[in-house]
């Protein structure tokens, strides 16, 4: 038996066996263990995955042996495995570091549901990436949807319920959205095969049907990516769910639904336009210039260190989009590899959160008032995590931003404007970190309660930081999965 | 003639849904609800889609109706007034009905035999499927074994489902109220009498589509949905205590994990036998008998799963609401 041809499928079907599983297990920390355990398997498969795809170019996998297109197929490429690496990774790191933080969220008799729930997650957001099959990736959406917003809701503020509620009705009509878009191509062409579909669809005389499905898509992958204006549901979902929770979905959620909304437009809608990809530029890099700056302009205005992390996540969504809309191969594999390293700056500053919340009784404005005095070494670890966000030379973050502003400058039209925005909003960045630093390092503190500090959630917090730097040096292997990417999605364009 | 009766339906189902946005009252917009997915059911039914039909019957009009009620239970029966916003939802609802409805104008016509959806699967569907697998509903070798992983992750999705309704619902009370079971209708001899008569029927055709699928409509989701409407019935009629006796809270926990793990089971015994997840070919000697039996046992697991996550829905809804 080749393991190695199994894979794909593994990398989905083992959190979702361990779900049920955790569904039995009637004990916090037993629960939590098996959990972790599981991501930590996911993690090493996917980078198996990743050097796999490296050495050749992509392979599939047909579910029950049955061949594409009459049954579903897996495939994994460059694209996919720097994605799963990025979801596996996040939710290896939030579990290893939220056990405290959860533990005072949730009760003992509630853990094994909300364990199962989070493996559930983790199965869900690695299908999508894996499938191949347009309808496979709505159920599995579906899965990963319902299986956040009862993390979301895990959390004790009780502001988190009318959050996810409207997490839950947005991500309910972005999931129809598409599936409509599923609906009119299936009828349309007779196929829900991916690579069918690119075929397929050159065939159809009458190309009304497809556009309006191409509408629908984009539309209801854009709402589910938090795409600028579409971004309403994201900070009050992210500033009131659990810490641990924030930390992964805000690594890795929209990046996901950010990946099928790329796999899908230029795997299957590039060819049927002429000109499309001028198209998907024109509609698309207003959306991500608006969304830079309303998000940093939202994220200083923001007293809340969380949900001012938040806002800077609309921001950053729009860096990925304005990467991928210039639709070159040094765009989209900037875009591609801020996916990684927002992913690492983020999951840091959201894990530093969770060491930081352990330290106060609830996460007021003024909570964290001086805590980087206090715990120097905490304090810089998420400074460090703050500068990757910002784009500061020798980290993570600026590598992505430098091929940014790369990809700008061959894109003659615009250019400087662009790149206008860029140094603009970077600025705008250094305000609201200064804000936050401010806060950590320059204010007395409040009478806070001494607590212990959660010694694996600090570990974490170094380790990710660190990477933040070390892949601020050498971006091997992401990079490289990056420009396979990008030189991959632009094969199917014209 | 199916033409008219298709046309007077939908006109109906219009009716319908504009009489559910205008009620105020939760309880008639429940039941408003109920007549809708039943006349959406009748509608499957006319375009031969016979086992959506079903499953629309059973969960649309049947137990979604019954979960809704118990939720109403704990809320108060009248709508809130709402501010305003109603204006702009209207016309954002219209104008995406009306680029949903210019996009099918381009469509091949309903039952047109050269269409792409009836041209380019479906032959190998039917053609494979009798070769292959040997069973005469198509569709379920399509669902069970062609798109079998898609199936399986149908299953848990209710299974995710029924884990988020649990979790809310055990979330600690912001009032110190304590846990009131219902009574159900030991005080009404009619109903009492005539609905217990009705169950074992039930959940023998409940039985019936399980085993059934594999040569007319029906499968685990419409069985699952069926077995665990008669034991809500039981419930309703003798109240909630007894419905527990019967499927405790734990057991139907372990049955809504085991359903689900069965299914993905039977998908990593094909990886472990060397061949593909799913393959349900080299279940047995037979390619064609293994098929069959990989169809039987995850349609076991479908019902196992769905049986168990309604019913803990329910006994979830009305242990939190006031009063049955």
């Amino acid at each position: 038996m080749n393991l190695a041809l199994h894979y794909p499928v593994l990398q989905v079907i083992i959190p979702m066996l361990m779900a049920p599983l955790a569904l039995l297990v009637q004990h916090r920390k037993l629960a939590w263990l098996l959990a972790s355990v599981t991501s930590l398997c996911a993690f090493a498969l996917a980078i198996a995955i990743a050097q796999l795809v490296l050495q050749g170019s992509s392979y599939a996998y047909p579910l029950g042996g049955w061949q594409a297109p009459f049954g579903i197929e897996l495939r994994v490429d460059s694209f996919s495995a720097i994605v799963l690496i990025i979801v596996s990774g996040a939710s290896t790191a939030a579990l290893l570091a939220g056990y405290q933080s959860l533990a005072q969220d949730i009760e003992e008799d509630r853990a094994s549901l909300f364990y199962a729930a989070w493996l559930l997650a983790l199965a869900g957001l690695l299908g999508i990436v894996v499938a191949a099959d347009a309808f496979n990736i709505f159920v599995f959406m579906e899965i990963a949807s319902l299986a956040s917003y009862i993390l979301v809701a895990g959390s004790s503020d009780r502001r988190a319920l009318p959050a996810v509620f409207k997490y839950l009705i947005m991500g309910t009509i972005g999931a129809t959205f598409y599936l409509i878009g599923i609906g009119l191509l299936y009828i349309m062409t007779g196929t829900l095969n991916l690579s069918d579909l690119e075929v397929r669809i050159l065939a159809v005389e009458d190309q009304t049907p497809i556009l309006m499905a191409a509408g629908f898509i984009s539309v209801g992958l854009a709402l589910k990516a938090a795409i600028f204006p579409l971004h309403a549901w994201l900070p009050n979902t992210y500033s009131f769910a659990p810490h641990a929770v924030t930390a992964f979905l805000a690594a890795c959620s929209t990046k996901v639904a950010l990946y099928v909304f790329l796999r899908i437009d230029f795997f299957v809608f590039q060819r049927t336009l002429s000109d499309h990809a001028a198209q998907f530029s024109i509609y698309l890099l207003p959306l991500a210039v608006a969304g830079i700056l309303y998000g940093s302009a939202m994220a200083i205005r923001e007293p809340l260190a969380k949900r001012l992390f938040a806002w800077s996540s609309v921001a950053q969504i729009g860096y990925i989009v304005l990467g991928v809309s210039l639709v070159s191969q040094a765009g989209l594999s900037a875009g591609i590899l801020h996916m990684f390293n927002h992913a690492l700056a983020k999951g840091a500053i959201f894990i530093g959160i969770i060491v930081l919340a352990s330290q106060c009784q609830q996460l007021t404005p003024t909570a964290l008032n001086g805590l980087g005095r206090k715990h120097p070494l905490i304090g810089i670890a998420f400074v460090v995590a703050g500068l990757s966000l910002v784009g500061i030379p020798g980290t993570a973050g600026f590598v992505s931003k430098w091929l940014l502003i790369d990809a700008i400058l061959e894109h003659h039209r615009w250019s400087i404007a662009l790149l206008m925005v860029v140094l603009a909003s970077s600025l705008m960045a250094v305000v609201y970190l200064a804000k936050v630093c401010e806060t950590l390092f320059f204010k007395t503190p409040e009478t806070t309660v001494v607590q212990p500090l959660p010694k694996l959630a600090i570990a974490l917090l170094l380790l990710v930081s660190f990477a933040n730097l070390i892949f601020g040096v050498a971006p091997g292997l992401p990079l490289e999965l990056a420009n396979n990417a990008a030189s991959l999605l632009l094969e199917h364009t014209l | 003639m199916t033409a008219v009766f298709s046309i007077f339906l939908l006109c109906l189902l219009v009716i319908t849904a504009a009489a559910v946005i205008r009620t105020t009252n939760l309880f008639v917009a429940v039941m408003l609800m109920g007549i809708f997915s039943l006349l959406i059911a009748v509608s499957f039914f006319l375009l031969d889609a016979a086992d959506v039909a079903l499953t629309e019957a059973a969960v649309g009009a049947g137990i979604s109706t019954v979960l809704f009620l118990s939720a109403l239970a704990a809320l108060t029966e009248e709508e809130r007034k709402q501010a305003g916003g109603r204006v702009t939802a209207l016309i954002s609802v219209s104008i995406t009905g009306l680029l949903m409805a210019y996009a099918t104008l381009h469509k091949p016509d309903f039952g047109d035999p050269s269409a792409p959806a009836h041209q380019h699967l479906t032959p190998w569907f039917m053609q494979t499927t009798a070769e292959q697998i040997d069973i005469p509903n198509v569709i379920t070798a399509i669902l069970g074994s062609f798109r079998g992983y898609d199936t399986l992750g149908e299953v848990f999705v209710v299974l995710v489902a029924g884990i988020g309704v649990l979790f809310l619902l055990s979330s600690p009370r912001p009032s110190s109220q304590d846990k009131r079971s219902s009574e159900g209708l030991k005080h009404y001899l009619i109903p009492r009498m005539i609905g217990r008569l009705l169950i074992p029927f039930i959940l023998l055709f409940g039985l019936y589509v399980q085993f059934h699928g594999e040569y007319g409509p029906g499968g685990g989701f419409q069985a699952g949905a069926l077995i665990a409407a008669s034991i809500i019935l039981y419930g309703l009629l003798e109240g909630q205590q007894r419905a527990l006796a019967v499927l405790p809270i734990k057991f139907l926990r372990l049955l809504m994990a085991s359903g689900a793990l069965l299914y993905a089971g039977v998908g990593v015994v094909g990886i472990l036998r060397g061949s593909y997840f799913l393959d349900y070919s080299v279940l047995a000697a037979d390619p064609v008998t293994a098929q069959q039996v990989g169809i039987i046992l995850i349609e076991a697991g479908v019902g196992m799963t769905v049986t168990g996550v309604l019913l803990s829905v329910y006994h979830a809804f009305v242990a939190r609401g006031k009063l049955q």
